[in-house]
């Protein structure tokens, strides 16, 4: 009996993963656009906060830096949908990230000085490795076209580089 | 006045060509990676940083003998006046990297 319910429990587990699998399959380009660009945008809008509200200088080095390179990739996915006549398309992984996203900034905006530049530090890492994960898993190999494959795989390798800045600025803050 | 403008022309030509023996080499970055490094160069050569990629970039040396900073679409000429081996990187994105050999 217990062996039954062993494998029906990893048989439910696989489903699932394949039905996970087969709905990240299903995403289409402009859903894939979207994703990358609010995932941009996300990252913008924390960088901001932290040039608002922090006084560290490697911090706000750290995220003139963020604001600067994910405004450049988004102005180029604009430019990039807009040549291919592509709408990019909410859909419930946008929803999420953005819904994640506004709840980090309001508890954020509560803190200041250390505590703020520390929360900020740490969420950019996991930040950055979530949406590692999600291009090298999901949104590159799902891309169909070339030229948003190409610019995702461009986005996933200056993702590394920020994680890694973060990762470096997050120790500091230790 | 057209023999004056050629006069000029001609002095120009005479100054630049002792440089003839000093080269430029173009140093391209793309996709946050520093393109390949010439194998040689001596002081008196030129590298002509080219950043064709989409971020803002630096040229930075190790030791601080360098540092260059490079817009998205410059091109920076950087004469080379020491010899050494310099490791270098982009200082907003450490990753990236790159190492330059100047003989004297």
């Amino acid at each position: 009996m217990l062996k039954f319910l062993a494998s029906a429990a990893a048989a439910a587990a696989l489903v699932s993963a394949g039905a996970a699998h087969a709905q990240a399959a299903k995403l289409n380009d402009a859903q894939i656009a979207h994703i990358a660009y609010t995932a941009g945008n996300i990252d913008i809008a924390a960088g901001k906060q932290a040039l608002a509200k922090s006084k560290d200088k490697a911090v706000r080095e750290f995220a003139s830096e963020m604001v600067r390179d994910h405004t450049a990739v988004n102005d180029k996915a604009l430019a990039l949908v807009k040549k291919l006549h592509v709408t990019p398309q909410d859909n419930p992984t946008s929803q999420a990230l953005s819904k994640d996203a506004k709840a980090k900034l309001d508890s954020y905006a509560k803190l200041n000085g250390k505590a703020f530049d520390k929360a900020y530090a740490d969420n950019e890492v996991a930040y950055h490795k979530t949406v590692n994960g999600a291009l090298e898993t999901q949104l590159i190999p799902g891309a169909q076209n070339a030229e948003l494959k190409s610019l995702l795989e461009t986005g996933l390798k200056l993702f590394k580089e920020h994680q890694a800045h973060a990762e470096h600025l997050a120790a500091t803050l230790k | 006045m057209v023999l004056l403008v050629g006069a000029a022309a001609l002095a120009a030509v005479s100054a630049c060509s002792p440089a003839s023996t000093q080269k430029t080499y173009v140093v391209t970055l793309k996709d946050l990676m520093f393109g390949p490094t010439p194998p040689e160069t001596h002081v008196g050569d030129t590298i002509e940083w080219v950043n064709d990629d989409l971020f803002l970039h630096s040229a930075t040396a190790q030791d601080k003998s360098f540092d260059v900073e490079l817009k998205p679409g410059a091109r920076v000429a950087m004469p080379l006046t020491k010899a050494g081996a310099f490791d270098f990187f982009c200082k907003y994105h450490p990753g990236m990297k790159g190492r330059l050999v100047v003989s004297p």
